[in-house]
């Protein structure tokens, strides 16, 4: 273990993690941060035609460096379109979006995550946080949603102070009922511990993967409801060499990212 | 039309589609010259109590001289359209400027992290919220754009989002299936930051143009800033560049620099710097009492701030950074 951890960071992990998920010619809405570093080394490692789309207009950039925002120039660098927020979120709820990578203070076994605050009182929070932005949107119309997060039990939470954004809702069928777009909802749930799915009747969150270095009992420890367990949990492939080296010389060389 | 659910929150503006066509019947359509200072722009568009819309995308291409401006003025009950607002929010949480807010992205500042003081009023209960997200702000302007009372989302659904809105459940006329009806914000006024606009406010904007061009025609009275005038013969020697036409326009105000400091495509990069101060002095209630008083309420104007914070030198700099690329965060 002690060896693997000296190679790589657990951040640098779950970007490669990510990216992993991304086929070429798929598309993808991201924000700033670990979703966009997961989106350019996709890009650069194995799907040269993924299609990035950020939320406030650009589309399609060859993203030089880091965004700051999603609506910075960096978003439009080599874009094939700068459009607007109705573009991409029309595109989106078209069925055109194949992912989404999303985050949050909390996230329920559903999936279900809170961006908005903590408290019961909604006029008075005790603590406020920036709200949907467009999370809500993508995880509504983008066919696989994930989460990039680190992992803890107060985050993992049995029940989100408040539902910013929809996972499965409460599970079964509550989310093909609630009249959001059929087929589209949480895919998978990323960690600096491992890797989750969501059990497909129930749609609670199932433990697939672990990441090396950790033991199932770590994972379910910092989690604050009881994970379900596929049949056969694999332990999460290290980042190749390769991947690395785009990660640092060539994506995040200033480590705003990876370094954190 | 039945409602299958409805939200608890409120809707801070009319979306009756015949009261708008109303005004907009009387809007002007003259083609005179509407250019004037940020000053009188705002004495003239701006009062308390009105409802607000800020162009762009929080510290990207924002009219920055506008927010400043209405601090200036002391504008106050002020409804907001909190729509990707993130420094423009900063500001105008600094005046305490509004007390009805439709969310949709506030208080954060994307990858810079949370601004405190705009945190602290938002926890302050001072503020009747409702709760919306970037797609339900952008078809409600829309709506009232396209001069009808609401629009249908397939967002929001399903969740605490919902709950705290003003969006209505509605079933489809034509299949049955659900839609979130999302009501029409006609804005009592708003502010847009562009490249290029011709004294009539004929406008052109480059890169991203976010919900602007719906917020533009969706709003009773509209402020233009401007990077810089432009001649009307050549906005009508190629009229492809129009995004925003004179008819939706009532004041034109010449701001180069006016998105600082903030992003403007193609044309200087957001200061990281002076913002990452902003949010630390928030951290001192004292200390960003004075951060404001030297940086808005003392200054005559954007570029006095502009000067303050190192003038021209700091602007070649974030030109540079703009088209170099050279390191974003520095």
């Amino acid at each position: 273990m002690t060896e693997l951890m000296a190679e790589y960071n657990t951040m640098e992990l779950m970007i490669c993690t990510a990216a992993r998920e991304l086929e070429d010619g798929a598309c993808v809405g991201v924000g700033t941060g670990a979703p966009c570093a997961a989106a350019m080394l996709a890009q650069k490692a194995h799907s040269p035609n993924l299609v990035i789309l950020f939320e406030a207009g650009g589309a399609a950039p060859l993203i030089p460096e880091m965004p700051i925002s999603v609506g910075d120039s960096r978003t439009t660098w080599k874009a094939v379109m700068a459009s607007g927020m109705c573009e991409i979120m029309e595109s989106a709820c078209r069925g055109m979006l194949d992912y989404t990578f999303l985050g949050g203070a909390q996230i329920d076994m559903y999936g279900n995550l809170n961006s908005t605050r903590i408290g019961p009182d909604h006029q008075k929070p005790k603590v406020r946080f920036p709200g949907s932005g467009g999370a809500n949107d993508f995880a509504s119309f983008c066919w696989r949603m994930m989460v990039m997060t680190p992992q803890d039990p107060k985050r993992f939470t049995e029940k989100c102070s408040y539902i910013t954004t929809p996972g499965w809702l409460q599970g079964g069928d509550s989310r093909a009922k609630s009249g959001l777009p059929l087929g589209a909802g949480p895919y998978k749930i990323i960690t600096n511990m491992a890797v989750m799915d969501f059990e497909p009747e129930s749609k609670r969150m199932r433990l697939i993967a672990i990441n090396p270095g950790y033991a199932e009992k770590d994972v379910q420890d910092n989690c604050g409801f009881e994970l379900l367990k596929a049949k056969k949990i694999v332990e999460n492939k290290p980042p190749t060499k390769q991947e690395l080296h785009f990660l640092r010389d060539e994506i995040d060389p200033y480590r705003y990212v990876i370094g954190r | 039309m039945e409602v299958l659910a409805q939200g608890i929150g409120a809707i801070f503006t009319d979306p009756d589609a015949d009261k708008a066509r109303a005004f907009f019947r009387k809007k002007s359509r003259a083609l005179k010259p509407k250019v004037m200072s940020v000053k009188e722009a705002v004495e003239k568009f701006v009062h308390d109590g009105d409802y607000l819309c800020i162009g762009g995308f929080g510290a990207n291409r924002i009219p920055a001289a506008v927010c400043h401006e209405i601090l200036r003025q002391g504008r106050k009950k002020m409804g907001f359209a909190g729509h990707t607002s993130t420094h423009d929010f900063q500001i105008l949480c600094a005046g305490e400027v509004f007390d009805k807010l439709d969310v949709a992205y506030i208080v954060g500042l994307e990858a810079r992290g949370l601004s405190p003081n705009a945190r602290k009023y938002m926890e302050s209960g001072k503020v009747n919220v409702s709760e919306w997200t970037n797609y339900s702000l952008s078809v409600r302007f829309k709506a009232a754009a396209a001069g009808v009372s609401f629009y249908p989302s397939r967002n929001i659904m399903g969740t605490d989002t919902f709950h705290y809105s003003g969006a209505r459940i509605i079933a489809c006329p034509f299949t049955g299936v659900k839609y979130a009806a999302m009501p029409a914000i006609y804005p009592d006024v708003a502010a847009i930051h562009v490249h290029e606009a011709d004294i009539y406010g004929n406008c052109r904007i480059r890169g991203i143009t976010v919900s602007d061009l719906d917020v533009a025609r969706a709003a009773k009275h509209l402020i233009i800033t401007c990077e810089r005038l432009i001649q009307n013969e050549e906005i009508r020697r190629d009229p492809s560049f129009t995004s925003i036409p004179y008819w939706c326009v009532d004041a034109v105000c010449e701001v180069p620099y006016g998105s600082y400091p903030g992003n403007m495509y193609g044309e200087y990069f957001s200061d990281e710097e002076h913002i990452k101060e902003w949010l630390k002095v928030e951290e001192n209630p004292e200390e960003f009492k004075k951060f404001l008083e030297k940086n808005i309420y003392s200054c005559k104007d954007h570029f006095e701030y502009i000067e303050k914070n190192g003038g021209m030198h700091k602007l070649l700099k974030l030109r540079e950074k703009e088209f170099m690329f050279s390191k974003a965060r520095d």
